[in-house]
This record gives structure tokens, sequence and C-alpha cells, in this order.
């Protein structure tokens, strides 16, 4: 267990591999650091040296400017890189566009760092890899049984149905500008919704990168109001921040929907205000979590985020090692 | 059960009423009978079971997935029949998905014992959206915000007819109402609304707004009478047949039998159901003894004997007076009540005025007795004919101003639904004087709304930070003579209680400011309760 505890630890500034001198999301600036994903709370700005996904990197830039690390070096999936004779490899997460398992191999011994994932099919990102492994790292944002998303499909049918039954309102989606946003919009589509939608201006740009690396959105328009009555019957897509802003009352008598997991709880829609909640995660859901984790099997389990408690619970229950590390500075309200 | 789930889902989480109304008639255009029929009973309730018990349901969901995952899932969601929807692990193909009348016609002939089975076997079968929608159902917990008035109008809006039409007609239903729909698709004609003793659609007030509407009325075009605290009903006698509804037409005959027997006269009145002794009022909470009750044994009608104060009368043998003026109605309504009159059955006095300030001098020190304890006034237009729903004009309420006290906040308790994880659920308390001459404080009663969302955040906080011990769901909060928040309190009654350990209940209490200013040690203390119990005559 001791080249266990070396390979991989937890510290105050996230996971860290001591051999390789590397942190993977550090959540306070460090010399190295391996990315999992662009989502603000695992990509922050002001590393030393980065390694990530093509992908992932170019998100960074686009949120935190070109500057965003000293240096960086691009880990296509599958590519082993090598850190003091550690063994570096990215796996698809199935997350958001870009997102990565972290595989690192030490004489023999296998970590993998899932960061965030899921296993529904996802027309904007690749799909998660399973590998088998020594010990496995996983996210439990959505680690409580109550958490079982319902087909993202279905979802995206409520969405439309009420489009046509409230024809004359628009419908405002709230949903997480990297991933969720587009995920929706390509849900939409596949769903054949094939009128221009609206989004919101913070979009934009995440927009372009999806497009850049091959994720068709189709025809998007800016949700910019010209005159009174606009966008009756339209779809309009933003962050949820602007939800409750005075930019979204701009629309006409607008439904508030939100694409998130946390819309499984009733309770959590009401207090947002949320008139149309559609349950889509781009997090693994209860059954997810733990059919990955019977289905790796590994020696042992370690729990980084979400509902550490729960999740360990159940792996004593079926006889696996786990541990919660509970480590701090990873947002619960990201989906 | 799917499209029934649907609609209570959007429901819920709906507040505008237009939205509320389309989401209604849509549902009872797509939806084919008979579902749609016991949908509507649902929501209008009429349509309520206790078939299944939390308990039943807890041992079923423990006995099929770990019990503290269970419990730690309760915890964080809040509301158990929406925690064993979502955590229930469904078994597709298991059963056949049930149909809303599928659920309604097993569950009118299961024993308890089949009832839990029923539900295992459904509960298997639904996605979590219907199983959530089929336990609110059969649980009796089926709030989406939707009133009866609201499902009428849908239904209305439906049909394209007045709801004035369907109301005057609903007493004649019954669940599944194949025959209303039947009349409102235009396959059948409209259910027969002339049966003896049925409802009247009942004329409401406003509230008036004391800032403009006094200037533009003239006090000779109004008569005014007390608002008394009871509930509004309407009685009717004809051909043999007697009936008390509530003001939406539900039929509360059965659990008010000595008020059913005293109708002695023909025809129909409108007046406030109270428990009554001897000529005299008794409080609001009496009442609630004998309400919710399908039936009425002879202990609790010795106990608790219940009246009505007669306001209004409708219709005099065959005679319908609904378009008389009140004035004309009020003069037929004293004329039988002098003949029929009794002590279940009495005269709700008017009270003179020449202006309305001598009226509203009259609304602030109401004479003692019963008009002490009114709810505040009413005022009617002489000329006001009987209109269904709620015209503007003719009838106003004139709500007396809340009573209110300084308390200081002693518990709180999470609440459920919307304010799940949030301390929402307030007892506060008064001061008084302990045998050994220390003051202390004691709690007077609990309040749950009357503050905004962002005050609601501050409150939550206040409790967490001040905690000095946890029970369960349960803080209590650190308030002693140095230290506390003190909640100003309004409400409408007081009466005694022995439920309480300040003996006092109070009624309608909600939370009016929140004085973080004000110290702990002024708050009021149970002798000025006391004081006001007195004036209030219980
Ligand atoms: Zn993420
Ligand atoms: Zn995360």
């Amino acid at each position: 267990m001791n080249s266990r505890e070396t390979l991989l630890c937890p510290r105050p500034a996230g996971l860290y591999c001591a051999v390789g001198d590397f942190y993977i999301d550090p959540v306070r600036p460090v010399d190295r650091a391996v990315i999992t994903h662009g989502h603000a709370d695992h990509a922050r700005a002001g590393h030393g040296a980065v390694l990530a996904t093509p992908e992932t990197l170019a998100i960074m830039a686009v949120r935190y400017g070109a500057q965003f690390a000293q240096t960086t070096e691009t880990a296509a999936y599958g590519v082993a890189t090598s850190r003091n004779g550690v063994e570096i490899t990215l796996v698809p997460a199935g997350h958001v566009l870009g997102s990565a398992q972290v595989v690192v191999r030490h004489k023999g011994v296998t970590f993998v760092v899932s960061g965030d994932y899921k296993r529904r099919s996802d027309p904007t990102c690749a799909p998660f890899e399973p590998v088998p492994c020594d010990v496995f790292i996983t996210e439990a944002t959505f680690g409580l049984p109550v958490f079982r998303h319902p087909p993202a499909r279905d979802e995206i049918g409520k969405l439309l149905d009420s489009v046509a039954q409230f024809s004359a309102r628009s419908h405002v989606v709230g949903a997480y500008a990297l991933g969720k946003a587009q995920r929706v919009i390509s849900l939409l589509r596949e769903a054949g919704w094939d009128r221009p939608i609206a989004v919101h201006g913070a979009l934009e740009r995440l927009n372009e990168v999806y497009g850049a690396f091959g994720v068709e959105l189709g025809a998007l328009r800016p949700a910019t109001i010209a005159g009174k009555g606009d966008f009756a019957g339209d779809i309009i897509v933003a962050p949820p921040s602007a939800l409750t802003t005075a930019w979204a009352r701009r629309f006409a008598d607008p439904v508030d929907a939100f694409a998130s997991g946390w819309m499984r709880i009733r309770a959590r829609s009401r207090q947002r205000g949320v008139e149309l909640p559609l349950i889509i995660s781009d997090h693994a859901d209860w059954d997810e979590l733990t059919a990955t984790i019977t289905e790796l099997n590994p020696g042992e389990v370690w729990i980084t985020h979400g509902r550490e408690e729960a999740l360990a619970r159940w792996c004593g229950l079926q006889g696996i090692r786990a541990r919660a590390l509970a480590l701090v500075g990873y947002e619960d309200e990201e989906d | 059960m799917r499209a029934f789930a649907r609609l209570l889902d959007r429901l819920s989480l709906t507040a505008s009423r237009n939205a509320k109304l389309t989401l209604v008639r849509d549902y009872l255009t797509q939806t084919g009978d008979p579902d749609r029929g016991w949908a509507l009973a649902a929501l209008t309730g009429a349509l309520s079971f206790s078939a299944a018990k939390p308990a039943g349901l807890r041992k079923a969901v423990e006995a099929r997935m770990d019990p503290v995952l269970f419990a730690w899932s309760h915890d964080y969601v809040g509301d158990l029949a929406e925690t064993i929807a979502l955590v229930w692990p469904s078994r597709p193909g298991a059963n056949y998905e049930p149909d809303l009348s599928t659920v309604v016609d097993a569950l009118a002939v299961a024993s308890r014992a089949e009832a839990q089975v029923l539900v295992e076997g459904w509960l298997d079968a639904l996605d979590a959206d219907g199983r959530w929608a089929m336990l609110k159902l059969v649980t009796g917990g089926l709030r989406v915000g939707v009133s009866a008035r609201l499902a009428k109008q849908a239904v209305a809006d439906f049909g394209d007819v007045a709801v004035a039409e369907l109301e005057e007609i609903w007493h004649a239903l019954t669940p599944p109402y194949l025959n209303l729909f039947a009349w409102l698709e235009g396959s059948a004609p409209r259910p027969d609304a002339a049966a003896a003793a049925r409802f009247r659609p009942v004329m409401l007030a406003q509230a008036i707004n004391d800032a403009v509407d006094f200037v533009k009325l003239d006090p000779a075009d109004y008569a005014a009478e007390w608002k008394w605290d009871g509930i509004r009903v309407q009685a009717a006698h004809e051909a043999g047949v007697r009936r008390l509804y509530t003001r939406t037409g539900d039929d509360i005959s059965h659990a008010f039998p000595d008020v059913v027997e005293a109708l002695r006269f023909e025809g129909v009145i409108d007046g406030e159901l109270m428990v009554m002794r001897g000529g005299q009022a008794a409080p609001f909470g009496e009442l609630q003894q004998r309400l919710n009750r399908k039936t009425a044994d002879a202990k609790l009608l010795a106990a608790f004997p219940a009246g009505i104060r007669a306001y209004d009368i409708l219709a005099d043998g065959e005679n319908d007076l609904r378009a008389l003026p009140f004035r004309q109605r009020r003069a037929r309504l004293e004329a039988v009540l002098t003949r029929y009159g009794s002590e279940r059955l009495d005269l709700s006095p008017l009270e003179p005025f020449e202006t309305w300030a001598a009226l509203a001098a009259r609304r602030a020190a109401p004479p003692p007795g019963d008009p002490a304890r009114a709810e505040g006034l009413m005022l009617k237009r002489w000329d006001s004919a009987y209109l269904a729903g709620r015209p503007k004009g003719p009838w106003f309420k004139w709500k007396r101003d809340p009573r209110l006290v300084d308390t200081v906040l002693m518990y709180a308790q999470r609440g459920h639904g919307k304010r799940s994880g949030l301390y929402s659920d307030y007892t506060f308390g008064v001061w008084r004087d302990e045998p050994d001459g220390r003051r202390a404080l004691t709690p007077v009663g609990k309040a749950y709304f009357g503050f905004t969302d962002e005050e609601l955040k501050r409150l939550d906080a206040f409790v967490r930070e001040n905690t000095v011990e946890r029970f369960g769901p349960v803080r209590s909060v650190r308030a002693d003579a140095d230290f506390g928040l003190v909640l100003e309190i309004a409400f409408e009654g007081l009466q005694r209680s022995t439920r309480h350990k300040s003996g006092l209940a109070m009624r309608f209490p909600r939370i009016h400011r929140i004085r973080w200013d004000k110290p702990s040690r002024d708050a009021d203390h149970l002798a000025n309760l006391e004081a006001m119990l007195e004036i209030m005559g219980s």
C-alpha cells in the first residue's frame, strides 16, 4: 500500500504525484499541473506547466487568455507521456469536449483519476473509456441514490412539448456555458429542431471552440432584443446566472427552463424559480457511478468530491475498499 | 399515469394562473375518459386516498435498499414520497404501467394489506415521475397549487362555457364526470342541475382598499355587518332534501346533522357556520373540532354545537331571490328568521352607520361579545343582486388590522418541499414570570411564513450561527434576556389551549416584521396576551 500512497496523495492544492512531481486539477497555482477538463474549478489559471488535451487547452485559452500558464503541453487521447519515469495517459471521460481521465502508471501500479465523467452518450464529446486499474479515483457529484438521471432525449422532448404548448412564450434554457449548453443545442438538433437557436453572448466563444473541433451546432443567432414580442416560440440558451437577471425578462413571457442534474430534486427547482426543469447532466448519476466501479473492479476506490460518504458506504457494502478524500475547492453546483 | 404525472409536475412549478389553465385545459383535451375525470377529481380534492401509509412505504423501500443510504437520501430530499419515488429500484417490465383509473379502481376495493401490495407493484412499473404522482395521490398529499376554482375554470375553458354555469351543476356531478365531458364535447345534453337543494354558486366580496375606495363610495349606498369568524356555508332545503355546502359547493351535511336538522324553512340561506351556544359564537378553534370529519357523534355534537348566522337568502320556497336587490333579500331573510330562527340559526345583525369615519371607529373598537371576535366588517350595496363570483363593487370585506406582539425566536425546524434544507419553521415565545420570580420565555406559537426569500436566508443563517442544541430536524436557538432575535408576530385571534404550556393558541400567526434591532428583553410579556384574550372574550 505504500507505493500507492506515494504515487498519488491528496494535498491541500489537490492530488499530487510525488515521484512525477505534478498535481492533477490543482485548486491553487503550482509548478506542474495535469488538467482533466476546462470547467473553472478543475482548470485554473496561473500554473507553471500545464499538460492537457488540445481541446482543454483551447478552452482554457478562451477563458483565461493565451497566457494562462507559462508553458503548455498537448496530450492527445491515448498517447502516453512520461514525468520522472511516471507514465501519464489521458483517456476520454465523456464529460465535456476534451475531458479526460488521467491514467498514472508507475512500477506496475495503475491509478485512474476520473475527473468529472459520465457514461451516457453525448454528441459533443468522446465517450468514457474504462481503464482497468488498482486505484480508481472517482468524482461523486451525484453520489446519492436519489440521483438517477432520466434519458436526456426525454427531457429534450419535454422542452419541445412545452414550446409547442406555449407557442406565444419564449423558452429560456439555463445551461452551463461549457459543455451543457452545446450538448443541449446538439440534442435539440438530434430531436429535429432546425430553427435558429438564440444564444447568450457569454456562450459565443465556447460555441466557436466546439465548432473548431468539429461539433456541429447548426444555425445560432445572438439573443439580442430588437422589439417587443421577439423570440416568442423560440428557444434561447443562456448561462444559468443570466436567468435571474433583467436580461431574461426582456423576452416574451419567458418560460424559465434549467438543464441540470440538480433539477431531479423538486425543492431545487422551486428554490431557483425554475418553471421547466430539464434533468440533463454531464456527471455520472448514482447508477453510472456504481456500475462503473463494478465494471472496473479496482483494488481500491478513492472519492474526490461530491457526496463522498454515500458512495463510500456503498463500496463498503460491496466489500470494495474505499476512501473519501473530501478534496476542497471543487464546486458542488457545477452541472 | 405518465400524462397525469407530467401535469402535476408542471403545475407544481408553474406560478402563472393562465399557464396553469392552459396546462389543465390541454390535459383534458388530450386525455380520454375516465382518466381525465379522475385527474380532475384529484385536482379539485374530490378524490383522496389514504390507502398507503408512510410507515408501510418506508418499510417496503428499506427491504429493497440499504436503510442508511435511504435515510441519507430522505434527509437530503426532505419529502418522503419524493425520496421513495427517486430511490425506488424500478423493474421495467415487471408489471404493466398503471393508468390513473387502474389505480383508482383497484384501491376502491382493496383492503389495507392489499393496497400495500398494489402500490409496491405500481412502484416497480412506473418511472420516477410516475412514482411521485402515484404516491402523492395514494397518500393523500396531492398539493400542486391548483385551487378547485381554478380547475373548474379550466374545465369551463375546455368546454367554452361560463364557470358559473359549471358551478351550478357541479354538485350533481360525480367523478369521473363522464356526463360532464360528454356535455362539454357536445355529445350529450347538459347534466340536470335542477335537483332539489342544489348548490348555487356563491357571491364573494373584494377586499376594500381603504386609501382609494372610500372616497368614491357613498355610505348611504351600503349596509354594514360583522364579518364572522367561521366558515361560509350555504344551507338548502327543498322538496324534503336538506343540504349544507361550503362556499365551493362541497357537501358537508353529514358532518353537521345538528345544523341540517335546524333547517325548518324551505329555501336557500347564505351564512356563517360557527359553534354557537345560547346565541353566542365560540372561537374558530372550536369549529375546527367539527371540520374535516366525515361524521359527528353525539358527544361531539354536545360538546361543540354548531349553527348558522344567516346574512342572505337566495331562495324562499320555490322563489329564486338572487335577482332582487340586497335590501329586499334582507327583508325576506328577516321575515323568514322571525318565524324559523332558533339557537342553531340566527340573524347576522346590521351595523348602522352614518359616515365611513364612524364605521372605521366601530371596526377599530367593536362592541363586546361576538363582534369583538369578528374578522372585520362586510359592506354590501343595498341595491346589489346576488351574483356568482367576485364582481367588482357591490360587496367589500374590510378586515380588521391584525394584532401584533413582539416575541423571541426559540426553536427553528427545517422546512420541507420548497424550503427543504432551510430552517423555515419558527417557534417563538414571550416572557413570563416563573414561580421563583425569574423571567423565562414560554413558547406561544409557530410561524412559517410572512417573510421574503431574502429574509429566510438571513433567518436560516441566524439559526445556524446561534444554535444551542439540536434534536433531529429542530434546533434550539440562543434566547435569553441578553441575546435573542425579536420577531413581531401578526395574528388574527387568540384562544385558550391546553396543548400549549402558555395556555394560549394563536390563530393564523405569521411574521410581520423581523426586529433585528430590538433587544430580546423588551419582547412582550404573557400578561399582555392574557389581556388581549380578555378583550376578545373567549
Ligand atoms: Zn466538470
Ligand atoms: Zn467536478
